[in-house]
């Protein structure tokens, strides 16, 4: 694919995974036993032929420019392209908007050698063909390209997804921000096609007027002005609006099928390599159903649990419908149940950690 | 371009022939070793962990697998400007070439290479080991001892010291003579061809060598004798971790097989010393709940429906229902169909086991059967469908 830039906005990220994005973004939040939100989306754009992405973070930000690093998992340290990351550039003025945080980065989007560019938050598990989103784009000669998808799942709590009207045209009609999808409500995945230079002069003329958010002020104001077209994306995307519906994705995953449709031979979702040893499972480990990364050390019960990179489960511990991300360690006769333990926590020997009726999220290197 | 302290010289061209099919299509050093490693990965990671930042792979027998898999070093954090890895087979020059006669034969061919970086030292490793170890810790004894060269050994089993080059010394570990596999050794002190030479002295040994026709130019049996004969400074230095050959099919199985204690001498998950590899992608490994899995290591991008019992199974490896695998090492990319038993086995590269299939023969003295890569196992008894 030539020319195009891939832009992951990070800026209008909610807080809807409490304590898990307690010290990072909602893209690095960890996820499938060995990714980090943001690997789907990266790897989406790479999968796409993209050579040049820029990642707009707002905040707490240290733990995402820690894991795409140079880029070189994605093949992103090249000489022409590569990996950028575009922070707020006054850290002592609150972000008014993702429009202002482009503004303040005009000159690498003008800059950039790109005809079009796409747009996309980093948190969406999906494997969303970028190509044929552009063809799309293209074929219906839009001015914008509005990637949707139908709801699916329970009611939510809290009203944080925009959803959006499309008519039979398949233009998009109007977008209605911060609602409770009811099933088949077209959510907007956040997920734009644009070309560069309207949205240059998109951005321009929205922070001349004092107006700084890209789906209200540059989308949604200019409906009747531009093409706007709805893309209507069919493929497996969780909802992850919950610390429950997180738990449950993830548990999703325990599934052969699920694996092999996300992971099958002709697309990799690609992330940090850290040189992991294979997983060691003793003569008294006893391990079902579970999904479980490298370098873990297992000796004792794993069920319907998903083990993040070098876990360690001693002897006589129990771990059920958990989530344990990486380097956590569960000692001789600890019980975990119904949990989601943030990286590094250790569970000392014997003691019992059980998520009621909800999954638990214990926080980063607590011991307990 | 500045000069180096040191750097590596890796032996990485011998077939290894008593590996069988297994390196049919690639070199030694590139077999598949622990389940996400190749043998190769163990010397660079140890280049990597002691402070050497140039290694020379000097490759000679079916380079293809290895030169891609070394590439420009990256995985062991050699991709540098100046130095890094770099692979080195046989040339030509003016005066022709030639291939590598014997191991001094191949640094001999380098010495320009070596030149470049103008290095105080030079140490020689080979592609067959498995092992973990401190070469900077080598560098002190050898600059302490004064050495000329030092030569890494390990205490073998008497028994078995006949089957090594051994290091005669006296109490100060100074090599007194070299026995290449003496019918009656005189000493337990084996050769892990681990040598570190002062690059002055050795460039002088190899051109001389070389000048001399009744040579095999080997290092074990030309180089060391001579610098021996010439009463050089040798130095022993004694090594007491886990240093493994794995030059044959049943050692090859065996160092697999030590790896799966519960309290292994050799630790392969270990954060101060990572063994670096060349990583394929893959999702993380998924047990079934119909799986079994003991005192086995198993690497990412494995499913497993069947029974897994003290077994290495490497990347990407498929286990159908029913099936069962004990004391055996499965290679990369392997699928293993439905009520397949393999034991005592070495299943090689992209192979596949078909539904019912066996493998193996349980008995402990018997020989462990070895699959070469891309082959297809069927179930004798299966009924052959004929179509019309």
């Amino acid at each position: 694919m030539e020319n195009v830039l891939g832009i992951i906005n990070l800026i209008n990220e909610r807080q809807h995974l409490k304590d898990l994005t307690a010290h990072r973004n909602v893209a690095s939040v960890p996820f499938g036993g060995r990714y980090r939100l943001i690997d789907f989306t990266m790897s989406n754009l790479i999968n796409a032929d993209v050579s040049k992405v820029a990642v707009f973070p707002k905040e707490k930000y240290l733990s995402v420019m820690d894991h795409l690093g140079s880029g070189k998992e994605w093949n992103l340290d090249r000489r022409s392209g590569g990996l950028y990351i575009l922070p707020p550039i006054h850290p002592d003025e609150t972000v008014t908007g993702d429009m202002k945080q482009f503004y303040d980065h005009l000159s690498f989007f003008e800059r950039a050698e790109a005809d079009t560019v796409i747009i996309s938050p980093g948190s969406h598990v999906c494997k969303l063909d970028f190509n044929e989103v552009l063809d799309y784009h293209k074929k219906h000669k839009a001015d914008i390209t509005v990637v949707y998808k139908d709801y699916v799942g329970e009611l939510i709590e809290k009203p944080i997804y925009h959803t959006c009207s499309v008519d039979s045209d398949e233009d998009i009609t109007d977008i209605s921000f911060y609602t409770i999808p009811r099933p088949g409500d077209h959510v907007c995945l956040e997920t734009f096609i644009i070309s560069k230079s309207l949205l240059v002069n998109l951005i321009k003329s929205c922070v001349a007027s004092g107006e700084y958010d890209f789906l209200k002020d540059a989308v949604k104001a200019n409906l009747h002005r531009f093409t706007v077209k709805g893309y209507n994306f069919t493929g497996d995307m969780p909802f992850i609006h919950s610390i429950e519906s997180f738990h449950a994705s993830n548990m999703n995953f325990l599934n052969p099928s699920v694996i092999r449709s996300f992971f099958g031979d002709t697309w990799d979702v690609y992330t940090k390599i850290k040189h992991e040893a294979p997983t060691k499972y003793s003569s008294s480990s006893k391990v079902t159903n579970s999904l479980i990364a490298n370098g873990c050390d297992i000796e004792g019960i794993v069920e319907n649990s998903i083990l993040f990179r070098g876990v360690k489960v001693k002897k006589g511990a129990i771990v059920r419908n958990s989530i344990i991300m990486q380097k956590g360690v569960i000692e001789e006769g600890a019980i975990v149940e119904n949990i989601i333990t943030d990286k590094e926590v250790r569970v000392t020997s014997e003691k019992s950690v059980i998520g009621l009726k909800q999954p638990t999220v214990i926080k980063k290197a607590e011991i307990i | 371009m500045g000069a180096k302290k040191w750097i590596a010289m890796l032996l990485a061209g011998g077939q290894g022939s008593r590996l069988g099919e297994l390196t049919i299509g690639l070199a030694k050093p590139a077999v598949p070793f622990g389940g996400k490693y190749r043998i190769i990965d163990f010397p660079l990671s140890n280049c990597t962990h002691s402070g050497i930042d140039t290694v020379g792979v000097l490759t000679q027998y079916q380079p293809l697998i290895l030169n891609d898999y070394v590439g420009n070093g990256k995985a062991w954090d050699l991709d540098l400007d100046v130095g890094g890895v770099s692979v080195l087979p046989p040339y030509q020059g003016k005066e022709g070439g030639e291939w590598y006669k014997g191991t001094a034969n191949a640094v001999y061919q380098n010495i320009q290479y070596i030149d470049n970086y103008d290095p105080e030292h030079v140490l020689i490793l080979s592609g067959d080991h498995i092992y973990k170890m401190d070469y900077s810790k080598m560098l002190d004894y050898h600059i302490e001892k004064n050495a000329e060269a030092t030569i890494a050994v390990i205490q073998v089993p008497w028994q078995e010291a006949s089957r090594f080059g051994i290091m005669n010394t006296n109490d100060d570990d100074k090599v007194t003579q070299f026995d290449e596999k003496p019918k009656f050794p005189k000493s337990n002190l084996a050769s892990m061809g681990v040598y570190l030479f002062n690059w002055k002295t050795l460039r002088r040994y190899l051109i001389n060598d070389e000048k001399d026709e009744n040579s095999s130019n080997d290092f074990g049996s030309n180089i060391i004798p001579k610098m021996l004969e010439d009463r050089k400074k040798l130095y022993a230095y004694r090594f007491n971790d886990y240093w493994k050959d794995v030059g044959t099919v049943e050692s090859l199985w065996q160092a697999h097989m030590d790896l799966l204690e519960d309290t292994p001498n050799f630790q392969l998950n270990d954060q101060q010393w990572k063994i670096f590899a060349r990583n394929a992608n893959h999702p993380p490994q998924y047990i079934s709940p119909d799986a079994e899995v003991s005192q086995s290591l198993i690497n990412e991008g494995c499913m497993i429906h069947g029974k897994i019992e003290h077994s290495v199974l490497s990347y990407n490896v498929q286990v159908g229902y029913g099936s069962t695998i004990i004391d055996s090492v499965i290679m990369p990319n392997v699928t293993i169909g439905e009520n397949v038993h393999i034991e005592r086995s070495i299943i090689a590269s992209n192979c596949v086991i078909e539904d019912g299939a066996v493998v193996g023969n349980s008995a402990v003295t018997s020989d462990i059967t070895l699959i070469g890569e891309n082959q297809t196992i069927i179930n004798p008894n299966k009924k052959k469908i004929t179509l019309n």
